[in-house]
């Protein structure tokens, strides 16, 4: 069993508190990938589970054992560094051998599961040469070669692909998903790429100065973002903002004024909000489409961004308010006109002066 | 468009990228040799010469109060037969000596890599201090060999040397040794001095390849649950390889031509004589520049010999790894 529980782990380097009581439950064969900007804490966090870096509260558990003080090796886990990590002087072989011999097995054991590996990764013609004489691609795949060769039951990655070009990326990830499928082991990832977090996960967890910000799926965090944070951080181009003035709340929803746009009629549920508070109404780029302009709504186009499957069109209107709309790539639309803009409510995320998101009413509860 | 008319009165059917790159060659080819120039005529005056004149002596029987009026012996210092082999090479005193600066070579810089790497390894660990211990570790280098020599000479004094002193009260000896007389001893007092002194450097080396290591490959081996010890041997050692060779090749050099630390502490000894100390003694003390100019000139053989070799056996070791 490879299930991993985290119970309010903290991680103190001197008086600078890291991680802040984390708790966070990882099923046996789960793909979870923590995700958060930089300096939110999400290597560190790998690397308490990893066992290099030392926690300070809270416990550990893989299995139903508590690893706290137990050594990497003893809570099996294997993981894939940022740089690859492989020794130079040692052949693809023996990078991924040096780790496995040391548990007794028998040479030609070694020299199965290498090969077996091998095979998996597609490395076999390379077996023989040195790092230096590898791609980056290759070289990362020898580096989760020496991860998996030990069979480890969690295999934890820090940012493997970050020193990949573009088009790498896309193939290693695409590569990493289907040996998730084919190993079932536990896997966790870490990225500051939400792309990366969206296509791999089965779960997302988005950390933020070392809390965890919000835990779900990567739709649950798309369509249903618990925060301001959240909203803002998943997603490219990123969620719009807009602030806007609660006027009135009903149980089967709200009106909120937003400038510019008017008043709206929102199905959240706000009567624990006092009446006039300034609430921040978020909207996704493909739910802002534009329009002929009509009274107050105009919007300037400051840019188009063509994108050969789509265009990105970036507004502002005389309240200084910036936005960014997605349409399809035929648009009309170029720079220096002027355009109204149309949401759907039911698309509208609103959250609170705390930048909590309301609840939604009734029927669009989830 | 220039090279291109040159390309086309030339009537040849090269490109002119081509034609534009050797012109560029040409004028690197000449800047290199104009700077290298310099530094030729320099290596030319300091080491050319003095090496082509002992060269020389060595084939005379120039002594040092009439060099002017030396005649041409040809080999005779080297070897000559006359009622009886004679010459630096039948000479069993210099034997001695080649045998007693490869034994030093051997031993003292065989020490000093061992020591070396300990003491990187622990100066490249962290501890609170540690800048001020590494400046403290380069002292015994900084120091000149001379007074450093001339110190542990007093130290290693058989009457009031504070080692004997030590070694007494601490009861391992009962009677005081002559280190630096005593025929059993003198090569190893020696031998300390050396390694005190330049463990220091090997050490520098070492530890600045140290630093350059992948820390990441570490970690890698921490999550592996590889022993220290192995990740040490498998590790650590193949990669600071190169810059052991560069330690080990200067140590050697050093070595090999020591002088300085042997003549103030044992003098002229035979225990202790070098191959240096024997061509100093043949051509200042006995005047016979001639001899003593071929036991020299056989020591820049020996030297340039094992240096060839070391260099051929190291790039051979690294070609392979590559």
């Amino acid at each position: 069993m490879a299930s991993v529980q985290l119970d309010h782990v903290s991680k103190r380097f001197g008086s600078t508190h890291v991680i802040n009581g984390v708790s966070l439950s990882i099923e046996d064969g789960e793909f979870v990938v923590f995700v958060g900007p930089s300096g939110c804490g999400k290597s560190t966090l790998l690397r308490l589970i990893a066992g290099l870096e030392s926690i300070t509260d809270g416990d550990l558990m893989i299995g139903d054992q508590r690893v706290n003080n137990l050594t990497p090796q003893e809570r099996g886990v294997g993981m894939v560094f940022q740089s690859y990590a492989l020794y130079p002087h040692m052949s693809v072989y023996d990078n991924m051998a040096f780790g496995l011999k040391l548990e007794k097995a028998g040479k030609e054991t070694v020299a199965e599961r290498i090969n077996e590996t091998a095979r998996i990764l597609q490395l076999e013609p390379l077996l023989e040469r040195k790092p230096k004489a590898l791609s980056g691609g290759q070289r990362q795949r020898v580096a989760m070669g020496r991860a998996m060769a030990r069979e480890p039951g969690i295999l934890l990655f820090d940012e493997p692909l970050s020193n990949l070009d573009a088009s790498l990326r896309v193939q290693m990830r695409n590569e990493i998903a289907r040996l998730h499928g084919r190993l079932g082991s536990t896997m966790i990832y870490v990225t500051h790429d939400q792309v990366e977090a969206m296509t791999l996960a089965d779960k997302i967890v988005v950390l933020r100065a070392g809390h965890i910000e919000q835990v779900g799926s990567p739709r649950t965090l798309y369509e249903r973002p618990a925060s301001k944070f959240v909203a803002g951080f998943i997603g490219s181009p990123a969620m719009n903002f807009m602030a806007a003035t609660l006027v009135d709340a009903t149980d089967t929803g709200c009106r909120v004024n937003v400038p510019g746009l008017g008043d709206i009629d929102l199905p959240f549920q706000a009567r624990d909000v006092a009446r006039g508070a300034s609430l921040s109404l978020g909207i996704r780029p493909e739910h802002l489409q534009p329009g002929d302009p009509e009274g107050d709504n105009r919007f300037d186009v400051v840019n188009v961004e063509y994108l050969g499957n789509e265009c990105c069109i970036y507004l502002d209107n005389a309240t200084d308010t910036f936005l960014t709309s997605r349409v399809e790539a035929a648009t009309p639309i170029t720079r220096g006109d002027t355009v109204s803009l149309h949401l759907d409510p039911q698309h509208v995320h609103l959250f609170d002066s705390d930048e909590r998101a309301l609840a939604r009413t009734g029927a669009d509860r989830q | 468009m220039a090279s291109h008319d040159t390309a086309v009165a030339g009537n040849t059917s090269r490109p002119s990228g081509r034609e534009r790159g050797t012109r560029v060659r040409r004028r690197r080819v000449r800047a290199a040799w104009i700077f290298l120039t310099p530094m030729l005529i320099g290596l030319l005056l300091v080491a050319g010469w003095p090496l082509m004149r002992t060269f020389w002596f060595s084939m005379t029987d120039a002594s040092l109060s009439q060099m002017g009026g030396a005649s041409f012996i040809g080999l005779e210092n080297y070897l000559v037969y006359d009622d009886g082999w004679y010459g630096v090479l039948a000479d069993s005193l210099w034997w001695n000596s080649v045998w007693n600066t490869l034994y030093f070579t051997v031993v003292s810089v065989g020490c000093e890599t061992v020591l070396g790497i300990i003491v990187a390894l622990v100066l490249n660990a962290n501890f609170r201090g540690r800048t001020l211990v590494r400046a403290a570790m380069l002292i015994p280098w900084a120091i000149p060999t001379i007074v450093s020599a001339k110190m542990w000479a007093w130290m290693l004094n058989d009457q009031f040397g504070i080692i004997n002193h030590i070694l007494i009260s601490l009861g391992l000896i009962d009677m005081p040794l002559a280190w630096t007389a005593n025929a059993d001893l003198s090569m190893w007092a020696v031998i300390i001095v050396d390694v005190w002194k330049a463990t220091p450097f090997v050490a520098l080396l070492v530890l600045a390849a140290l630093q350059m290591l992948p820390s990441d490959c570490y970690e890698a081996a921490r999550v592996d649950g590889i022993h220290p010890v192995r990740v040490f041997f498998k590790v650590t050692l193949p990669l600071i390889t190169p810059a052991l060779l560069v330690a080990v090749i200067f140590r050697a050099l050093d070595a090999l031509r020591v002088f300085d630390v042997i003549y103030v502490l044992t003098s002229n000894a035979s225990s202790t004589m070098t191959m240096s100390v024997y061509a100093r003694q043949q051509l200042v003390e006995f005047q016979d520049v001639g001899y003593g100019s071929a036991a020299s000139t056989l020591l820049f053989l020996i030297i340039a010999l094992i240096t060839v070799a070391y260099l051929y056996l190291g790039r051979r070791q690294l070609g392979g790894d590559s």
